[in-house]
């Protein structure tokens, strides 16, 4: 088939897409033995090829620009066009990491401006704005905690306290700091149990992580009484913040007794996802922990900006100083917003989750009572519809013209689907939306095999994972 | 709910909709939802600047550009200014890449999930590897996972790394095993290239994994099979650490034996950005596939018996297997490997052949006019790339500082007198030759 052709098979020999400036052969300036022994196989195409070929891949994938994404935990908010317009200015894409600092001056204020404006929001002491992703600030916090109480001499305290409804990320960032996992159930209600928490509390706990509001879409209500059950066993509590597009202008983590909290600085602030990534993962300290963010860090000199280290910083997580050009749009989006407006996007985020919840209640029933925050969880009734998987009905959503949610997470929650619709979607798109999902339900009921073969009006059909990961291929 | 000042155009409800919607959950007002949704949340006070509009903003951010400097930079270290054809950007711009997630709907996501596979089989052509994965964090993350997957299969705790080595490296390093038990000792570099008799003498002890920066911190192209050699003889792993635009040049990982093989993805089509976003290459062995982390696309078939791009291999990831998953990592980097991957099928063999060859002679220019300043010398005797250390009349910090005031960003300081310097395809004789007259007045 002609359009999920590699770029090496169409490669022609003797095509280029590009010409540099002639220059002497490599092998004046090295010796044999250092030199390269075989042609690489890469593709041979002109630029013209490229641009079609690229430009055509582009056109199989669902986006956020063409489709309805309502991926459940990933926040997939409009991308405003202006941020990635600035960011993309000579001055800033020229910055040499290791330029002097008065040639960056630029983007130091921008990286001063924004650490500030997250710690106001969040109500923290400082932010670090090195790490690359979620799982990598969940990572930078693991090792906060463990400075923290290595600092207290307290070796004892070795073990990590995590919901069953928690991002597969935590436990595995808990795993690779050495310490071990202690799962615990959640409530009935879909929220931590605190004294399921109390009973698993106690001398070895270093950390205790916690999705606020969580993957099932709920707020902790007990956060309070959480944060000080955590503290009289002498652990900290840690908050992913994955979710904080649900409490933006609405609450400050750091005032509930939250010690360390990472944001998705891709998710909540706006910057555009990629395909999966770059993005930042930004993470906030408490008074007594910020001086173990990791370094360096841009202070203000005068008027100048300049990096510090503290030298009780657990040093660098990566090379430079963080996703910088991801900074400068997250930057743009905060600078476009204040206290009231920031409300608004919560607020919206929350009214449209409820809103399709509600929509949806008679046929996708929410798995947990209550009212929601800026996603919901629903499930399959069995009653009404017998043998039919989400998975179908994701595929399905496919063919309607509409990006899948997550699904199968959170893990207790059989026949999972979470969705999020966030604030940038209006009741139109929303009402489509369940719509589709009401056809489905139908299908579902009178033709399950149409749900069944899903999809069929995308590039491609079905794909058989199973045998993907059995025979392996993954290279020309 | 009030129509306040400020920015309203990202809400996608008119007033009326939010009002039908509130109706349809039974709330008076979104306060009435939020209460219910979050009981009990205290009241909050924030102290924020005013927003702005798209106006303002554009120019108040053209203001904080126009406080960055652009200046004439023989600066690499690790981030290296290169020329990008425009057709990289012009692809990784567009919505349906720049604005997609993470390919969970394989179906839905053939696009990124093609041009994923794609990036993964150039980075192996390139690296001469068996297996690339969809791509890491940053080069230092990346040598940080190598170093996990190194040690856990070898069940050793001590890694070799070479003196010279990118510092932010080190210290990532250091960061990621300061509780681990894992213990770093350093090869000395003193003359440039790695020690080889400290190496094998290094080795006597117990090392899980040797990493070979090839080309090293200091620009130095190492002697990549004695080093294989002694690292093979003494049974230990082999991590190199390499700068893969060089590798249209320079020897391969593969041809050498490497068993991973990291780098920083950044001279491929990626703006300095000054630090980041970059991506970490991650490659190794065939036999080494159940320790690779993150994510990793490959062929399947669809129901029709057709071609189709997927995320596979997954039970090794943080998804499924939680706390014993081989890492944490979730995300990849794929705009930025999208733009290796555009960039690099641009080139083509021939293309990388010619941009390495430009990096050498405007290299070795630089080195020709430098070791005729006066006071100036070449401080190793060995080949490199597109930098090399140069031993000042005076110490670096001072040169660089004297520099800075031309608009010249001289190099990295190494300490003492030894500076770092960097010529890439896109300086010019003319550029190389006032920054020699620049440097010569020192």
């Amino acid at each position: 088939m002609e359009f999920n052709k590699l770029s090496i098979e169409k490669s022609v020999s003797g095509k280029r897409g590009i010409k540099f400036p002639s220059a002497q052969k490599a092998s004046k300036y090295l010796k044999t033995s250092s030199l390269r022994q075989k042609t690489p196989n890469l593709p041979q195409m002109s630029e013209f090829d490229v641009i079609r070929h690229f430009t055509n891949l582009s056109r199989l994938n669902y986006s956020l620009d063409t489709h309805f994404y309502p991926l459940g935990s990933c926040t997939m908010k409009y991308n405003p066009r202006a941020y990635e317009a600035l960011a993309g200015l000579d001055n800033f894409t020229a910055a040499h990491p290791f330029a002097d600092a008065s040639f960056a001056q630029g983007t130091l204020e921008v990286m001063y401006n924004l650490e500030r404006t997250l710690s106001e929001l969040c109500g923290f002491e400082e932010f670090t704005l090195q790490p690359a992703a979620g799982a990598h600030g969940e990572w930078t916090g693991v090792l906060i905690a463990k400075a923290f109480h290595a600092d207290n001499k307290d070796a004892a305290r070795t073990e990590v306290i995590v919901p069953d409804t928690a991002h597969g990320t935590n436990p595995a960032t808990a795993n690779m700091g050495g310490l071990n996992v202690i799962n615990i159930k959640s409530g009935a209600d879909g929220c931590v149990d605190l004294e399921e928490l109390k009973k698993s509390l106690g001398p070895k706990t270093a950390l205790v992580m916690l999705t606020v509001p969580n993957t099932a879409g709920l707020f902790e209500k007990n956060i309070k009484k959480i944060a000080e059950a955590v503290h009289a066993a002498g652990a900290l509590l840690y908050m992913d913040g994955a979710n904080f597009n649900a409490l933006i202008g609405l609450a400050k983590p750091g005032e509930w007794g939250v010690d360390i909290l990472h944001l998705n600085l891709h998710k909540t602030f706006s910057t555009p996802h990629g395909g999966g990534g770059p993005g930042a993962g930004v993470v906030g300290a408490s008074k007594n922990l910020a001086k173990f963010l990791p370094g360096p860090k841009v202070v203000k000199d005068g008027k100048n900006f300049k990096f510090e280290y503290d030298k009780n910083s657990i040093g660098r997580v990566k090379a430079f100083y963080g996703n910088a050009a991801v900074l400068l749009k997250a930057y743009c989006y905060v600078r476009q917003h204040d206290a009231d407006t920031f409300k608004e996007i919560a607020e919206n985020a929350v009214l449209n989750a409820n809103y399709i919840k509600e929509k949806l209640k008679e046929i996708f029933p929410a798995y947990f009572d209550g009212t929601c925050m800026h996603e919901c969880v629903l499930t399959i009734d069995k009653e009404k519809l017998r043998g039919v998987r989400t998975l179908d009905i994701a595929k399905r959503l496919l063919d309607y013209g509409f990006y899948a949610p997550t699904i199968y997470f959170p893990l207790i929650v059989p026949e999972a689907m979470m969705i999020e619709p966030t604030e940038t979607e209006s009741k139109d798109v929303l009402d489509k939306f369940t719509e589709a999902m009401k056809q489905i339900f139908m299908e579902a009921l009178q033709t399950p095999a149409l749900p069944a073969d899903a999809p069929q009006r995308s590039p491609v059909r079905r794909i058989d994972e199973v045998s993907a990961a059995r025979e392996p291929n993954l290279r020309w | 709910m009030d129509v306040k000042k400020g920015s309203k155009m990202f809400i996608s409800n008119s007033d009326t909709q939010k009002k039908e919607m509130l109706a349809a959950l039974n709330c008076k007002n979104i306060s009435d939802l939020i209460n219910s949704a979050a009981p009990g949340l205290p009241p909050v006070k924030f102290s924020l600047p005013p927003a702005m509009t798209e106006v303002e903003l554009s120019a108040h951010v053209k203001t904080l550009a126009a406080k960055n400097k652009k200046v004439l930079n023989f600066c690499g270290a690790g981030a290296y200014e290169h020329f990008i054809p425009a057709a990289v950007n012009s692809i990784s711009s567009r919505g349906e890449f720049l604005t997609a997630y993470t390919p969970y709907q394989a179906e839905a996501s053939q696009g990124t999930l093609q041009a994923i596979y794609e990036y993964q089989s150039c980075v192996c052509a390139l690296f001469d590897m068996d297996i690339s994965n969809a791509s890491h964090y940053d080069g230092a993350t990346a040598l940080a996972e190598a170093v996990i997957a190194a040690v856990k299969i070898k069940n050793k705790n001590t890694v070799l790394i070479p003196a010279a080595l990118h510092p932010h490296y080190k210290e990532t390093l250091n960061t990621y095993y300061k509780y681990a038990g894992v213990k770093f000792e350093e090869i000395s570099c003193a003359s440039g290239g790695m020690d080889i008799a400290d190496l094998k003498n290094k080795l006597k002890g117990d090392a899980a994994a040797v990493v070979l920066a090839n080309p090293n911190f200091y620009g130095v192209i190492e002697d990549v099979d004695a080093i294989s050699a002694a690292v093979k003889e003494a049974g230990a792993l082999l991590i190199a650490a390499v700068n893969p635009l060089s590798l249209g040049a320079l020897r391969t990982p593969g041809s050498y034996g490497a068993d991973f093989a990291v780098g920083e993805g950044q001279p491929l089509g990626n703006a300095l950005n000054f630090g980041g976003p970059y991506l970490g290459i991650f490659t190794c062995k065939k036999e080494f596939v159940r320790s690779l982390p993150g994510r990793v696309v490959g062929i399947a078939k669809d129901k029709d018996g057709g071609r189709a791009y997927v995320l596979t291999l997954q039970a090794r990831e943080q998804h499924i297997r939680r706390e014993r998953s081989a890492s944490n990592i979730c995300s990849n980097q794929a705009l930025c490997a999208l733009n290796a991957a555009v960039y690099l099928t641009l080139l083509g063999p021939k293309g990388l052949e010619e941009v390495c060859a430009l990096n050498l002679e405007n290299a070795d220019y630089l080195k020709e006019k430098i070791s005729k300043l006066k006071g100036f010398k070449i401080k190793y005797g060995r080949e490199f790339f597109n930098e090399f250390v140069i031993e000042c009349p005076k110490p670096a910090a001072e040169i660089i500082k004297n520099m800075t005031a031309k608009n010249i960003a001289a190099g990295f300081d190494l300490g003492g007198k030894d500076l770092l310097v960097c010529a890439t395809e896109t300086k010019t004789k003319t550029e190389i030759d006032a920054f020699a007259a620049a440097l010569g007045g020192n």
